[in-house]
């Protein structure tokens, strides 16, 4: 599965991303799924400043995305694909014809009305509707923000109650 | 001994990735006594928005020109990289290391691009392999 990673993290693209990920996958290419970023091409150029040469970074606004998935899917190259919030990634499992085995929450943080289920993942009532949703569409949610931390379940993740 | 109270400002915020400018902060106390030159702030369990506001506030609030972050892809980086957008007279130097910020610190002048040139080329310069 070229797409190695589904990732959902308000950051975009960052250190855990670029260096924590890229280097133990050997990414080649990153897919950035945002309607704001995709409309500005200033923002574009901020997010490819961030990656190293031999990584390429395309943009997609969601709807872009959801025609666009299939070739990055059949890519000979390893990828992984962010959105910044978990209402985009829903849009993309929910079009994805089961095509998405599993996302990663990988960083939702802190903002009002939210409660802290990790250090680097807090929701609110909206937004743990949201994965639940996801993995109703048969696909494997975990929490996780690098290669070497426990992959979290979201059954438990739902069930922290703050900073474990 | 004598116990020189610090009346330096702040000419530099540095950012990064969990106590990395704490961390950085504290050696270069340690080797100059002139870390009270530097604030540090963290990006951990914060959001893109919520650096870029704290980031802000702590440019507003001491009057630093300069911001030194610890990684070019990092989130601190591209909030300091939004941020100077609109803040033109703002420097960003990023992926700095120790001897850099001690080149930095050993210097009074103001901060001007030229002094900040000056401190990375050290920074570089600083980085050498030994070894077959």
């Amino acid at each position: 599965m070229p797409v190695e990673l589904y990732r959902i993290d308000d950051r975009l693209i960052h250190g855990q991303v670029v260096v924590g990920w890229g280097q133990p996958l050997e990414l080649r290419f990153i897919v950035l799924v945002d309607d704001e970023v995709a409309a500005s091409d200033w923002e574009q150029e901020l997010y490819r400043m961030g990656v190293p040469p031999h990584m390429t970074v395309h943009f997609h606004s969601v709807a872009d995305a959801v025609a666009a998935l299939p070739a990055y899917q059949a890519d000979t190259l390893p990828g992984l694909l962010l959105t910044a919030d978990i209402d985009t990634m829903i849009q993309l499992v929910a079009s994805a014809d089961g095509s998405i085995r599993t996302v990663n929450v990988g960083g939702v943080h802190h903002s009002p009305g939210r409660t802290a289920r990790l250090r680097y993942v807090f929701l609110t009532a909206a937004e743990e509707a949201g994965l639940r949703v996801i993995a109703s569409l048969g696909v494997a949610v975990t929490a996780q923000d690098v290669p070497g931390a426990r992959p979290i379940p979201l059954e438990e993740l739902l069930q922290t109650a703050d900073g474990a | 001994m004598t116990n020189l109270e610090s009346t330096r400002t702040i000419r530099a915020v540095i950012a990064g990735h969990g106590t990395f400018a704490s961390g950085i902060i504290s050696a270069v106390e340690q080797i100059t006594g002139r870390g009270d030159q530097f604030l540090a702030i963290s990006n951990t369990g914060l959001c893109l928005d919520d650096i870029q506001h704290v980031l802000a506030q702590a440019l507003d609030e001491t009057g630093a020109t300069a911001i030194f972050t610890d990684l070019p892809a990092g989130s601190c980086t591209m909030a300091v990289r939004r941020l100077v957008r609109a803040r033109p007279g703002v420097v960003l130097a990023t992926g700095i290391n120790l001897s850099f910020l001690l080149d930095f610190a050993m210097r009074d002048d103001s901060v001007t691009l030229t002094a900040v040139q000056r401190a990375m080329e050290s920074g570089r310069t600083s980085m050498v392999v030994h070894g077959d």
